[in-house]
């Protein structure tokens, strides 16, 4: 279980998390999904105490995760696959981390074996891919056998097989009880891994609810309506507290179901040439809620 | 499913104690398991081990020039000491080993290995001591190895003019000793430096003045400034490495050289550990 109070942390004149609350259960896996430099990064350091709040506080199974002397066995990370030694073997990474943590060595070769990787534990971390690292990491998080796991963007770097087997992998955590939060900056990422969801946008939260609760946001119809008397029409959608987009005869509706459309058009005697209903993605229900707080829109001048 | 929730719940109840040297059994895998280290420690050994024997050949091969007069007072003057650890090998070793220390932290920073470091032990001063530690050992036995290689080896070339000296001789073993220990103290304050400035260039220039140019600038013209340059480890290990009757207007006692040797020890240690404390990873 991870409890974030009214998480606040400011860098010089820049709020990257802002009065952040929400609560990480455990038994399922929980996404953490927002748009580039939104906070995710910024609110895991400081999960992990690597990053003192400004105000707010973060517990962790019960604690301040500073205040553990050894951290593997209460909390299993992967921030960043990167922060690894390139000069070092992946067996000496985590004998090392292991070490410092009591754990056994023959721990080691089980999460490396978990992984995947035992045929590539004596070679020079250098020589590994970004996948390869990210298994290294997914490695190291496993090795105190925590109750609670994090991972920043875990799934970059990684061939579909394994896109597919970190998802297993997370919902066997998950289904084992522990607490999983799993950050992504797309929602196509999460869609078919996360049980839960936590969105933030420019440092504060936007949602925080079951996937089934952020689909049914997305359920939300656009309508499209092609007549000759679009202008009469508009007036009458716009009354019943419709949106309307016009685009010549085109008119996109939305907040209006389509079969009050048809029952509207009917009552004054208009002609439809085109009526269709199409529901929108979750991958569109995230971008329309965080349309207001993307930071870094493609082909934005900056 | 509920069985396995509470099977969770009792993960990391079990926990062994935390022991402060599975920390420094942890930094010293990590020390050893990167190649550069090796060639680190391995290069400067040998640079320094062959800088001494150099000048001592040198002494062996122009021998037969000098007077009967001149090589009387070659042992009488200490200068076989003098040649068992010269003040070239000296600042080699210095500068290498200020580096060596600042790499040890520098690594974890530039690659972020810090990160996963605290992450997996939030106790980060108990880290930051284990990686002193470690630094201190490994430092010790290379200066160690370095400087009784140094001196058994020119002590075994000027032999062969019967101008060696044994380790017995006064002032033979804190030669040795003061060489060695320097080896250390230079990787503390080179990691001291590290763990402050946590950037490589920066880091690399404070090491090289405070290791090099302070020793320079503060010479014996003025009492503040010998007094000053007394505070350097260069002048403290020349204080300590003399023989016979010192050459300055502001002499100074091998006890106070070795206070210095242990005020830079202390204070490099204390910031190593300290730094990380408080600061954001
Ligand atoms: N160490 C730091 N110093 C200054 N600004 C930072 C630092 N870390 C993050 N930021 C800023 O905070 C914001 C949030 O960043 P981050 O947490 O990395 O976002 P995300 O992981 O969601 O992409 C960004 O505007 C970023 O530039
Ligand atoms: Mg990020």
């Amino acid at each position: 279980m991870i409890e974030v109070n009214e998480l606040t942390k400011r860098y010089g004149s820049t709020t990257a998390v802002k009065d952040l609350t929400f609560t990480v259960r455990p038994g399922q896996v929980t996404g953490f999904l927002g748009p580039n430099g939104a906070g995710k990064s910024t609110t895991l350091r400081m999960v992990l105490g690597l990053h003192e709040p400004t105000s707010g506080s973060v517990i962790v199974g019960g604690r301040s995760f500073r205040d553990r002397p050894r951290g593997l066995r209460h909390v299993g990370s992967l921030l960043d696959a990167h922060d690894v030694h390139g000069g070092r073997s992946a067996i000496a990474q985590l004998s090392a981390l292991a070490r410092s943590n009591r754990i056994p060595q023959r721990r080691v070769e089980e999460v490396l074996r978990e992984v995947g990787l035992a045929e590539a534990a004596r070679r020079r971390i250098s020589g590994f891919s970004l996948g390869m690292k990210q298994r290294l990491g997914i490695a190291s998080a496993l090795l105190g056998d925590p109750p609670v796991l994090l991972f920043d963007e875990p799934l970059n770097g990684l061939d579909p097989e394994g896109v597919r087997w970190v998802r297993d992998l997370f919902r066997r955590l998950a289904a084992e009880g522990r607490t999983v939060f799993v950050s992504s900056h797309l929602m196509s990422e999460m869609e078919h891994t996360a049980d839960q969801l936590i969105v933030i946008g420019r440092g504060e939260l936007i949602a925080a609810e079951s996937l089934a609760e952020f689909s049914a946001r997305g359920t939300r119809q656009s309508v499209t309506v092609s007549t000759p008397a679009s202008a009469v029409l508009r007036d009458l959608l716009a009354a019943e507290g419709a949106t309307i987009h016009t685009a010549g005869d085109l008119l996109a509706v939305t907040g209006v179901t389509a079969v009050r459309i048809g029952e509207i058009a009917m009552e004054h005697r208009i002609p439809l040439h085109h009526l269709s209903a199409r529901s929108s993605s979750l991958e569109e229900a995230f971008m329309e809620l965080t349309a207001d707080s993307v930071q870094y829109l493609a082909g934005d001048p900056q | 499913m509920t069985t396995t929730y509470a099977a969770v719940d009792e993960l990391g109840a079990d926990e062994p104690r935390a022991r402060f040297h599975d920390l420094v059994a942890a930094e010293w895998i990590k020390l050893r398991s990167l190649r550069s280290t090796w060639i680190a420690y391995g290069a400067t050994a040998l640079a320094v081990i062959a800088f001494n024997a150099g000048t001592a050949y040198d002494t062996y091969n122009y021998w037969p020039e000098r007077s009967a007069a001149d090589r009387a007072d070659f042992v009488r003057a200490g200068i076989p000491l003098q040649e068992a650890f010269t003040a070239n090998a000296v600042m080699v070793m210095m500068l290498a080993l200020g580096a060596i220390g600042a790499v040890a932290i520098l690594g974890e920073y530039s690659t972020g290995t810090i990160r996963t470091t605290f992450a997996a032990v939030p106790a980060r001063r108990s880290v930051m001591a284990a990686k002193t530690v470690v630094v201190t050992a490994v430092s010790t036995v290379f200066g160690a190895i370095v400087a009784g290689a140094s001196f058994g080896l020119t002590q075994a070339i000027l032999d062969g003019r019967d101008a060696g000296l044994s380790i017995g001789y006064p002032g033979a073993l804190r030669v040795v000793a003061a060489s060695a220990l320097l080896a250390p103290v230079c990787a503390l304050t080179g990691m001291a430096i590290g763990s402050v400035i946590r950037h490589t260039s920066a880091t690399m220039v404070a090491s090289v003045v405070a290791i090099l140019v302070l020793p320079m600038v503060f010479t014996d013209g003025r009492h503040w400034s010998a007094v000053a340059g007394h505070a350097t480890l260069y002048q403290a290990w020349s204080r300590l490495v003399e023989v016979g009757s010192p050459r300055t207007d502001f002499p100074w006692t091998t006890g106070g050289a070795w206070t210095v040797y242990a005020v830079w020890a202390l204070t490099t240690a204390v910031l190593a550990v300290t730094s990380a404390q408080r600061r954001d990873q």
